[in-house]
């Protein structure tokens, strides 16, 4: 089962003052997400992921198409009870306490008093903030405030999780401890739905991810699949220096220290390059694949070309 | 759905609180007590005209300037902070929010008002022995009060809903005076002809008539108020709040919160 369905989403904002004309923010694209999958919604500044995220909660509303969360229209106020939200650079009301905060957006979740009352306090031991006590939010750090975020959007425990960048602004030690969290929410079989510009955050949490740019979705596939995809070379180390010669033409590139040989050939042709150093009698040392990265696989879909499904 | 809309009451109130709005008017209240001896020796024998017609018109006053300066960013603070984002992806229908700032926002203008009302009774019942200072006539202004900050908290919220907090606050304030004026607006659409006459019976029909909620001047001189011009009033405000305040919601249903 997807717990989330895009169905040809699509969002224009009128610009100009005078002779208003649609600009497209977003072009119409189809995107399904299963049932205890992490997705990453991945973007430069501007490509479209807060517009689609906030189309999804229903801050803004579509120029066309549908979505379905948990198999409901993603509208309706009982799909909203089974998901949480965390926008971008979230800001709370600061003359609260993380735990009326949190005691507020709890109830508005509809979850009963009882619950609230046992639920808060170790929550907030969960995401580090166990010993806030009353602190109003105006003195949060703004690590301690995207933990208060990550604590309003998973109070109610929800099915479901809508995170916009959330682990922009942080210091390393803030992104490891958030990522960590993400992560046991993901072990928990929780569904996650998360933009970043962070790759290394992608490729360390999610299943699979989406590339979006300039409001165009330009492609979606498996991080496993998509890096391997984008390799598809390795690195051959070998002894004798004088062997190059016999291979050079067949390699993409090559350093020498000494006797030593470092070099890189495709997967098409490294059966011959192997070939030709045997019967040149050098000392193969190694034979490496190299996996392509997310970051290659970001930039390969971030340039402009015609939109690509993998 | 009451539930969310109390929460979002409550959460609006605790921030007018916590805000200090209300210890502004605490210090007013203790400003209005302390001064009164002022006015019992300018105005030997007519100390609780005085305090009277002083005190409610104070309130009167204080109570729309906190209605304008709280309600204009009710929901355009919501918006601009983007708290409204984690409100709206929780199962909270915008109409739920908005009533729940409306009431939340006149909950927070009845307790200050309440609060100087007993600053107020504190100053007569100290300054003007004798002189029925517990009239209840003074309540029936105070609740006249109460039901003009209704309608002013509806078109603060109206304007809020779609305009920047400055021009919601021009608005608003335009309103309120033109509102306060309603009855002589009205007279002069009597005398006019044409399309004046025309013109200026619409717009003194159509803006709020605040002028039937201010009955100070009678309370000061000790005269009487009919009850049939308390159930009018009640009527009309909550007629013309309700109004305004669904033209809000309409508003605010369709906005794409950027």
């Amino acid at each position: 089962m997807n717990a989330i369905e895009i169905k040809e989403l699509t969002k224009s904002y009128p610009v100009g003052f005078w002779k208003k004309q649609l600009r497209p923010a977003l072009k119409p694209f189809n995107l399904n997400v299963a049932v205890g999958e992490t997705f990453g919604f991945l973007g430069p500044n501007g490509a479209g992921k807060t517009t689609t995220l906030k189309l999804l909660m229903g801050i803004v509303f579509p120029t066309s198409g549908s979505a379905n969360i948990l198999g409901k229209d993603f509208h309706d106020p009982e799909v909203k009870k089974r998901i949480g939200f965390l926008p971008e650079q979230p800001y709370f009301y600061d003359y609260l306490s993380a735990p009326e905060l949190l005691d507020y957006y709890a109830n508005l979740s509809g979850m009963p008093s009882a619950a609230r009352k046992a639920r808060i306090p170790q929550l907030l031991e969960r995401v580090g903030l166990g010993d806030v006590g009353s602190k109003q939010l105006r003195k949060f750090s703004k690590g301690m405030l995207q933990r208060v975020g990550i604590a309003q959007a998973i109070v109610h425990d929800p099915e479901v999780l809508f995170l916009d960048e959330p682990m922009s602004g942080l210091d390393p030690l803030g992104r490891h401890e958030i990522r960590e969290l993400i992560q046991s929410l993901k072990d928990a079989g929780k569904t996650i739905f998360f933009s970043t510009h962070i790759l290394s955050d992608a490729e360390a949490l999610c299943d699979r991810v989406g590339v979006i740019h300039k409001g165009e979705l330009r492609g979606v596939g498996v991080v496993n699949d998509l890096r391997s995809s984008e390799g598809g070379k390795s690195e051959i180390i070998w002894q004798k220096a004088a062997a190059l010669a016999a291979v050079a033409g067949d390699l993409l590139e090559s350093h020498v220290t000494g006797d030593m040989v470092r070099a890189t050939v495709a997967a098409d042709t490294l059966d011959r390059v192997l070939d030709k150093l045997r019967q040149e009698h050098a000392r193969l040392i190694s034979v490496t694949p190299l996996h392509g990265t997310l970051e290659e696989y970001f930039l390969s879909r971030t340039t402009d070309q015609e939109s690509v499904q993998v | 759905m009451t539930s969310r809309i109390s929460a979002i009451t409550l959460n609006t109130f605790r921030e007018a609180v916590r805000d200090r709005v209300l210890y502004n008017l605490v210090v007013f209240a203790l400003l209005l007590v302390a001064s009164a001896p002022l006015f019992s020796q300018i105005s030997i024998g007519m100390e609780r005209l005085i305090v009277v017609n002083v005190g409610l018109t104070s309130i009167s006053i204080f109570g729309v300037i906190i209605a304008i300066f709280i309600g204009i960013g009710l929901v355009s603070k919501e918006i601009e902070k983007r708290t409204l984002y984690t409100i709206l992806s929780r199962p909270v229908r915008r109409w739920e929010f908005i009533a729940g700032k409306y009431l939340g926002l006149m909950l927070t203008l009845v307790v200050n008002t309440a609060l100087m009302t007993v600053g107020l009774y504190i100053a007569l019942f100290t300054f003007a022995h004798g002189q029925n200072p517990g009239d209840p006539r003074l309540l029936v202004a105070v609740y006249f009060m109460v039901l003009e900050l209704a309608v002013i908290t509806a078109f603060t919220l109206l304007f809020s809903s779609f305009s920047s907090p400055i021009f919601s606050a021009i608005f608003t304030f335009a309103l309120f005076v033109i509102g306060t004026f309603a009855e002589d607006l009205r007279g002069f659409a009597a005398l006019s002809h044409g399309l004046t006459k025309t013109l200026a019976t619409g717009i003194a029909y159509l803006v709020p008539n605040f002028a039937s909620l201010n009955v100070i001047g009678q309370v000061a001189h000790d005269q009487s108020i009919s009850g049939r011009l308390i159930v009018f009033n009640t009527l009309y405000v909550l007629l013309y709040a309700g109004a305004t305040t669904l033209a809000a919601i309409m508003v605010f249903e369709r906005r794409n919160l950027k």
